[in-house]
Protein backbone atom coordinates (compact mmCIF):
# COMPACT_ATOMS: atom_id res chain seq x y z
CA UNK A 1 0.00 0.00 0.00
CA UNK A 2 0.62 3.43 -0.48
CA UNK A 3 1.77 5.06 2.49
CA UNK A 4 2.07 9.05 2.82
CA UNK A 5 2.99 11.89 5.70
CA UNK A 6 2.15 15.52 5.92
CA UNK A 7 3.69 18.30 7.81
CA UNK A 8 6.16 17.60 10.33
CA UNK A 9 5.08 14.01 10.50
CA UNK A 10 6.99 14.09 6.67
CA UNK A 11 9.76 15.67 8.28
CA UNK A 12 10.69 13.40 10.65
CA UNK A 13 10.41 10.80 8.21
CA UNK A 14 12.19 12.23 5.42
CA UNK A 15 9.98 11.00 2.77
CA UNK A 16 6.40 12.36 1.37
CA UNK A 17 4.98 8.96 0.24
CA UNK A 18 6.42 5.29 0.14
CA UNK A 19 5.48 2.11 -0.87
CA UNK A 20 4.93 -0.41 2.55
CA UNK A 21 4.45 -3.84 1.99
CA UNK A 22 2.52 -5.05 5.03
CA UNK A 23 0.70 -8.12 6.71
CA UNK A 24 -0.38 -5.84 9.44
CA UNK A 25 -4.37 -5.71 10.07
CA UNK A 26 -4.96 -2.18 11.50
CA UNK A 27 -3.65 0.89 11.43
CA UNK A 28 -1.86 0.41 15.18
CA UNK A 29 0.01 -2.72 14.04
CA UNK A 30 0.81 -0.99 10.72
CA UNK A 31 2.65 1.98 13.11
CA UNK A 32 4.18 -0.84 15.59
CA UNK A 33 5.46 -2.28 12.10
CA UNK A 34 7.11 0.80 11.05
CA UNK A 35 7.87 1.92 14.76
CA UNK A 36 11.00 -1.00 14.58
CA UNK A 37 12.35 -0.37 11.53
CA UNK A 38 14.61 3.18 12.00
CA UNK A 39 14.54 5.14 14.27
CA UNK A 40 12.91 8.42 12.56
CA UNK A 41 9.66 6.16 12.16
CA UNK A 42 9.82 5.69 16.02
CA UNK A 43 10.25 9.43 16.53
CA UNK A 44 7.66 10.35 14.03
CA UNK A 45 5.19 7.82 15.52
CA UNK A 46 6.50 8.32 19.10
CA UNK A 47 3.21 9.67 20.50
CA UNK A 48 0.24 8.90 18.40
CA UNK A 49 -2.64 11.00 20.29
CA UNK A 50 -0.86 13.98 18.50
CA UNK A 51 -1.33 12.52 15.55
CA UNK A 52 -4.15 11.53 12.96
CA UNK A 53 -4.89 8.86 10.06
CA UNK A 54 -6.61 8.44 7.00
CA UNK A 55 -7.66 5.58 5.25
CA UNK A 56 -8.44 6.32 1.34
CA UNK A 57 -8.62 10.04 2.40
CA UNK A 58 -11.26 9.53 4.87
CA UNK A 59 -10.30 10.27 8.39
CA UNK A 60 -9.85 7.21 10.43
CA UNK A 61 -9.16 5.53 13.51
CA UNK A 62 -5.95 3.88 14.74
CA UNK A 63 -8.23 0.69 15.74
CA UNK A 64 -9.70 0.43 12.00
CA UNK A 65 -8.44 -2.10 9.94
CA UNK A 66 -6.55 -1.85 6.99
CA UNK A 67 -8.08 -4.65 4.71
CA UNK A 68 -8.67 -3.16 1.15
CA UNK A 69 -6.91 -0.02 2.11
CA UNK A 70 -4.90 1.20 -1.00
CA UNK A 71 -3.57 4.76 0.73
CA UNK A 72 -3.20 5.48 4.64
CA UNK A 73 -1.92 8.74 5.41
CA UNK A 74 -0.35 9.75 8.93
CA UNK A 75 -0.53 13.63 9.96
CA UNK A 76 -0.48 16.46 12.79
CA UNK A 77 -4.42 17.11 13.76
CA UNK A 78 -5.06 20.04 10.94
CA UNK A 79 -5.02 23.38 10.94
CA UNK A 80 -7.08 24.51 7.62
CA UNK A 81 -9.48 28.10 7.51
CA UNK B 1 -18.71 25.18 -5.55
CA UNK B 2 -15.29 24.11 -3.95
CA UNK B 3 -12.21 25.25 -5.11
CA UNK B 4 -8.30 24.50 -3.48
CA UNK B 5 -5.39 26.84 -5.65
CA UNK B 6 -2.25 27.88 -5.34
CA UNK B 7 -3.01 31.52 -6.96
CA UNK B 8 -4.04 34.27 -5.37
CA UNK B 9 -8.01 35.24 -6.00
CA UNK B 10 -10.04 38.55 -5.45
CA UNK B 11 -12.15 37.96 -2.54
CA UNK B 12 -14.54 40.87 -3.04
CA UNK B 13 -14.74 39.58 -7.19
CA UNK B 14 -15.82 36.20 -5.96
CA UNK B 15 -18.20 37.54 -3.72
CA UNK B 16 -20.03 39.49 -6.25
CA UNK B 17 -19.82 36.85 -8.59
CA UNK B 18 -21.09 34.88 -5.92
CA UNK B 19 -23.87 37.14 -5.40
CA UNK B 20 -24.90 37.53 -8.69
CA UNK B 21 -25.28 33.92 -9.19
CA UNK B 22 -27.67 33.12 -6.11
CA UNK B 23 -29.77 36.74 -6.69
CA UNK B 24 -32.87 35.14 -5.69
CA UNK B 25 -31.56 33.88 -2.51
CA UNK B 26 -32.15 37.08 -0.23
CA UNK B 27 -29.51 36.45 2.07
CA UNK B 28 -25.46 35.82 1.60
CA UNK B 29 -23.11 35.65 4.03
CA UNK B 30 -19.59 35.66 3.33
CA UNK B 31 -15.95 35.18 5.30
CA UNK B 32 -12.35 35.76 4.74
CA UNK B 33 -9.53 34.60 6.31
CA UNK B 34 -6.03 36.33 5.92
CA UNK B 35 -2.63 35.97 7.12
CA UNK B 36 -1.82 37.47 10.30
CA UNK B 37 1.31 38.87 12.04
CA UNK B 38 2.88 36.72 14.63
CA UNK B 39 4.92 38.09 17.61
CA UNK B 40 8.70 37.93 16.00
CA UNK B 41 7.45 39.06 12.79
CA UNK B 42 5.82 36.40 10.10
CA UNK B 43 8.04 36.32 6.92
CA UNK B 44 5.79 34.25 5.37
CA UNK B 45 3.23 30.88 5.95
CA UNK B 46 3.46 27.92 4.20
CA UNK B 47 0.37 25.66 3.94
CA UNK B 48 0.77 22.30 2.82
CA UNK B 49 -2.38 20.27 2.13
CA UNK B 50 -3.38 16.61 0.88
CA UNK B 51 -4.49 16.65 -2.94
CA UNK B 52 -7.29 14.50 -3.42
CA UNK B 53 -8.78 14.48 0.28
CA UNK B 54 -8.66 18.36 0.18
CA UNK B 55 -11.26 18.34 -2.62
CA UNK B 56 -12.84 15.38 -1.08
CA UNK B 57 -13.29 16.91 2.32
CA UNK B 58 -14.44 20.18 1.56
CA UNK B 59 -17.09 18.98 -0.69
CA UNK B 60 -18.15 16.84 1.87
CA UNK B 61 -18.33 19.69 4.51
CA UNK B 62 -19.98 22.00 1.78
CA UNK B 63 -22.42 19.58 0.99
CA UNK B 64 -23.42 19.08 4.57
CA UNK B 65 -23.91 22.60 4.62
CA UNK B 66 -25.93 22.98 2.22
CA UNK B 67 -28.49 20.42 3.22
CA UNK B 68 -28.57 21.19 6.64
CA UNK B 69 -29.37 25.02 6.14
CA UNK B 70 -31.44 24.52 2.77
CA UNK B 71 -28.66 27.04 1.19
CA UNK B 72 -29.22 27.82 -2.09
CA UNK B 73 -25.57 27.49 -2.82
CA UNK B 74 -22.02 27.37 -0.91
CA UNK B 75 -18.45 28.42 -2.21
CA UNK B 76 -15.32 27.43 -0.50
CA UNK B 77 -12.16 28.73 -1.64
CA UNK B 78 -8.88 27.66 0.04
CA UNK B 79 -5.26 28.60 -1.16
CA UNK B 80 -2.31 26.29 -0.20
CA UNK B 81 1.92 27.15 -0.58
CA UNK B 82 3.51 30.07 -0.05
CA UNK B 83 1.44 33.23 1.56
CA UNK B 84 2.67 36.25 2.97
CA UNK B 85 1.55 38.60 5.91
CA UNK B 86 -1.80 39.85 4.85
CA UNK B 87 -2.59 37.65 1.98
CA UNK B 88 -6.20 36.15 1.51
CA UNK B 89 -5.43 32.16 2.48
CA UNK B 90 -9.72 31.25 2.48
CA UNK B 91 -13.09 32.34 1.73
CA UNK B 92 -16.43 30.68 2.23
CA UNK B 93 -19.87 32.33 1.26
CA UNK B 94 -23.04 31.20 1.76
CA UNK B 95 -26.43 32.00 0.42
CA UNK B 96 -29.96 31.60 1.87
CA UNK B 97 -33.55 32.82 2.13
CA UNK B 98 -32.94 34.30 5.66
CA UNK B 99 -29.89 35.58 7.19
CA UNK B 100 -29.53 33.17 10.37
CA UNK B 101 -29.08 30.14 8.09
CA UNK B 102 -26.97 32.07 5.94
CA UNK B 103 -24.69 33.05 8.97
CA UNK B 104 -24.96 29.66 11.03
CA UNK B 105 -23.55 27.57 7.81
CA UNK B 106 -20.67 29.90 7.24
CA UNK B 107 -19.63 29.07 11.03
CA UNK B 108 -20.44 25.69 10.34
CA UNK B 109 -18.21 25.87 7.42
CA UNK B 110 -15.47 27.82 9.23
CA UNK B 111 -15.48 25.50 12.43
CA UNK B 112 -15.14 22.32 10.23
CA UNK B 113 -12.31 22.94 7.71
CA UNK B 114 -10.25 24.26 10.61
CA UNK B 115 -10.40 20.86 12.02
CA UNK B 116 -11.70 18.52 9.23
CA UNK B 117 -9.68 19.82 5.73
CA UNK B 118 -6.33 18.56 5.16
CA UNK B 119 -4.04 21.77 5.61
CA UNK B 120 -0.88 22.64 7.70
CA UNK B 121 0.46 25.86 8.20
CA UNK B 122 4.25 26.86 8.66
CA UNK B 123 4.66 29.97 9.90
CA UNK B 124 7.71 31.40 8.90
CA UNK B 125 9.65 34.07 10.88
CA UNK B 126 12.99 35.51 11.51
CA UNK B 127 13.93 33.06 14.08
CA UNK B 128 12.72 30.37 12.13
CA UNK B 129 9.93 28.10 10.96
CA UNK B 130 7.60 25.94 12.53
CA UNK B 131 3.98 24.18 12.48
CA UNK B 132 1.08 25.81 13.96
CA UNK B 133 -0.57 23.56 16.42
CA UNK B 134 -3.88 22.88 16.42
CA UNK B 135 -5.68 24.65 19.26
CA UNK B 136 -8.57 22.24 21.49
CA UNK B 137 -10.50 25.43 21.12
CA UNK B 138 -11.22 24.72 17.34
CA UNK B 139 -11.95 20.85 17.82
CA UNK B 140 -14.64 22.12 20.86
CA UNK B 141 -16.06 24.29 18.38
CA UNK B 142 -17.33 21.60 16.54
CA UNK B 143 -19.48 20.25 19.61
CA UNK B 144 -22.18 23.69 19.08
CA UNK B 145 -23.03 21.80 15.73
Amino acid sequence: MQVLYFAWVRERIGVPREEVQTQAATVAELVEELKTREERYAAAFADISALRVALDQDLSEFTDSLEGVREVAFFPPMTGG
Amino acid sequence: MIRVQQDPFDPGAELNAFSAAVAGAGAVVSFSGLVRDVAGGLRAMEIEHYPGMTEKALAEIRDQAVARWALAEALVIHRHGRLEPGEVIMMVATAARHRADAFAAAEFLMDYLKSRAPFWKKEETGDGSDWVAARDADEDALKRW
